[in-house]
């Protein structure tokens, strides 16, 4: 885990004690609202539909439990109980109060955490690999790489007014698990040759105009990747697009300009940039790669694991359906849902986050990880421990065995709270996750990527879900358009759109006929809902959406 | 184009120190409970209204006027957005609804 240096200390707080004097200074009326919004926004602070909206950092996810308790402390005094976890690995309080806000933010220092950055035109919080250290399989561990780029990022004089807000993803495995094709720069490390350095992807995104990122250079090494990161950030400065806010992100620029004439631009910053770097960086990455050093892995920590597993079937289900394979022997990463059916995806209780940090600080090496789908992991799990945290969890409410499944669904707050939102995206996930427990289909559908936005701008990754549903206003009533075969892996693709959407009471329906379809098509159980729609295609789905409906109008 | 005719609206704005839901009510003060809004049927004073609110940012942020309805307790909404806005999340009783 990093552990902030007295430098950070100092800058979050004095941006913490900045911050209260322009919120005095807002309710005394001596800032206007227009004067005030921005400097709100700097620290993470916006206003949503019914309340006001603190959104909190949690870099790569990475949190231990004192910093998961003192978000339960915060939770309880200045908000209504519970946190909701988001796709850029955050937090959002949904209900503080705006003189509440400073003490907030101090009380997030006092753990080292922040709300910089988390809003605005500028680099925001970097996501990474929520198997990040611990994951089979793993080339690298993208935390340092990701922590450096924090660290050079915050309060970057050269990046805080970019064109637009800018998104920067990394991961160190090759199953990419944080979708880096649809972010603005995604980083995948790599090794060549025994070097290590990342292959680095431009100008992807999702929101109005979807675009799989370019790979601008297969491969940088680490000792450049700052330099040329801030090359490729200096050139989108120049270049993006500031007449049209939804021409503004890099996408468009990359697509506008030709990723060629963006890498000849890129390779010339670079050249210019990098002798100003001088090595330092190198010398802060090792530091902050020390910092990140794995646990101490116990020799014995399998334990009576596989007893457990044969004697006790609800335990085995659990284990089957949420924990992946570590790298060290005997242990696991378990992955505690957030999507208990009918819940809501991403909320945790701040009684449910106590529980977690207990568990992670008894039992898992103290680590806690948020994923972009909205769950809490236990990174470093001794699978000696998994029945006695098992029985925790269950007593919690966050025993849910759906990892991966059709109720693990991915849900933007929607109209429920977003004031951007144009339909609501919470109560079709409940609807849908409880409509699939009714049917005992969940298991038997398998593997499956459900995701759901409330608006364009596709905060709930719609255009990458296996099944991804799209809320809209059309013409006053909730509608929803859906589309197949997304996928937020390395050969990341946006999915099809359908055909005409759907009613609020019809979308549910529309998802279980899509589902029925599945399993009267697919070759077997083997079949992924992903591979049987890659297999057929289109039509047999359409088909089976829309069959129904055609039936009924010719009957009218 | 012809312009729209103009339709009743209610004015509603956040208020500053909780980000509630206010309306303006008849009497000039912010209410947090839409029937108790003025509905307010003539363009001019839409207007009016409009820009005596923006000037009142130490109390509200974010003014806008929003299509209503009159309604046998007072102004009703007529879009579901501004419907949420009377009441609050539907995953929760939080907002207006709660305590209620």
């Amino acid at each position: 885990m990093y552990r902030y240096s007295e430098f950070d200390e100092s800058f979050v707080r004095s941006r913490v004690a900045q911050f209260r004097g322009q919120v005095a200074r807002r309710i005394d009326g001596s800032l206007t609202e227009d004067e005030f919004k921005p400097l709100r926004l700097m620290n993470g602070l916006y206003l949503q539909l019914h309340a006001y909206m603190l959104r909190v950092a949690i870099p790569y996810g990475t949190l231990d439990s004192a910093q998961m308790r003192q978000l339960a402390m915060i939770a309880d005094r200045w908000d209504k109980g519970y946190g909701h976890f988001t796709t850029r690995q955050n937090i959002q309080f949904n209900w503080p109060k705006l003189a509440d806000v400073p003490d907030m933010l101090d009380a997030l220092a006092d753990v080292g955490m922040h709300a910089i950055q988390t809003s605005g035109n500028t680099i925001r919080n970097v996501t990474a690999d929520h198997f990040a250290g611990a994951a089979a399989g793993e080339v690298a561990d993208p935390r340092p790489v990701a922590e450096l780029i924090r660290q050079w990022s915050t309060d970057h004089p050269e990046f805080q007014f970019l064109p637009r807000k800018f998104k920067v993803a990394v991961t160190g495995h090759p199953d990419d698990r944080a979708v880096t094709a649809a972010h603005d720069i995604g980083l995948r490390l790599v090794e060549r040759a025994g070097v290590p350095g990342a292959t680095v992807l431009v100008g992807g995104g999702l929101g109005r105009t979807p675009m799989i990122g370019k790979v601008l250079a297969d491969f940088v090494p680490l000792a450049d990747l700052l330099p040329y990161l801030e090359a490729v950030v200096a050139v989108y400065n120049l270049l993006g697009r500031r007449d049209n806010k939804y021409k503004a992100r890099i996408k468009i620029t990359v697509h506008e300009t030709g990723i060629e004439e963006i890498r000849a631009q890129v390779e010339a910053e670079f050249a210019a940039r990098k002798p100003l770097f001088s090595g330092v960086d190198q010398e802060m990455l090792a530091a902050i790669t020390a910092q990140f050093a794995p646990p101490v892995f116990e020799p014995e920590a399998e334990g009576d694991y596989e007893t457990w597993r044969a004697a006790d079937p609800v335990f085995r289900a659990f284990t089957d359906t949420n924990v992946t394979a570590h790298r060290a022997p005997g242990y696991a990463i378990l992955t505690v849902s957030l999507k208990a059916h009918g819940a809501t995806p991403g909320d945790c209780s701040s009684a449910q986050m106590r529980v977690l940090a207990d568990l992670a600080e008894r039992y898992a090496h103290d680590e806690l990880r948020i994923s972009h789908e909205q769950n809490v992991i236990l990174p470093h799990l001794p699978k000696r421990h998994l029945k006695a945290v098992h029985d925790a969890l269950l007593a919690a409410g966050l025993a849910t065995a759906n990892v991966g499944l059709v109720s693990d669904i991915i849900a933007c707050p929607g109209m429920d709270y977003c004031a951007l939102a144009t339909a609501r995206s919470i109560p079709v996930a409940q609807g849908i996750a409880l409509r699939f427990e009714e049917l005992r289909l969940e298991h038997e559908i398998g593997p499956l990527k459900i995701k759901i936005s409330g608006c364009i701008n596709a905060c709930g990754h719609h255009h990458v879900g296996h099944i991804g549903i799209l809320g809209l206003d059309r013409a006053g009533v909730e509608s929803y358009q859906i589309t197949l075969g997304g996928d937020g892996g390395p050969d990341a693709v946006i999915g099809e759109r359908t055909g005409p959407g759907f009613a609020y009471d019809q979308i549910i329906p529309a998802i279980e006929r899509i589902l029925r379809a599945y399993l009267a098509l697919r070759e077997g159980r083997h079949e992924t809902f992903l591979d049987a729609w890659r297999r057929l295609g289109m039509e047999p789905f359409k088909a089976a959406l829309y069959d129904k409906e055609e039936a009924r109008a010719d009957a009218a | 184009m012809p312009p729209r005719p103009y339709t009743p609206k209610v004015l509603t704005a956040n208020a500053l120190l909780e980000g509630d839901v206010v309306w303006l009510a008849a009497d000039g003060h912010w209410t947090r409970r839409m029937e108790d809004a003025a509905l307010i049927e003539d363009e001019a004073s839409a207007e009016l209204h409009l820009l005596d609110a923006h000037a009142r940012a130490h109390e509200v942020v974010g003014p806008y006027l929003a299509e209503a309805k009159r309604g046998p307790k007072g102004p009703e909404p007529t879009h579901f957005r501004e419907a949420f806005r009377t009441r609050g999340p539907s995953n929760y009783p939080h907002g207006k609804q709660e305590g209620r």
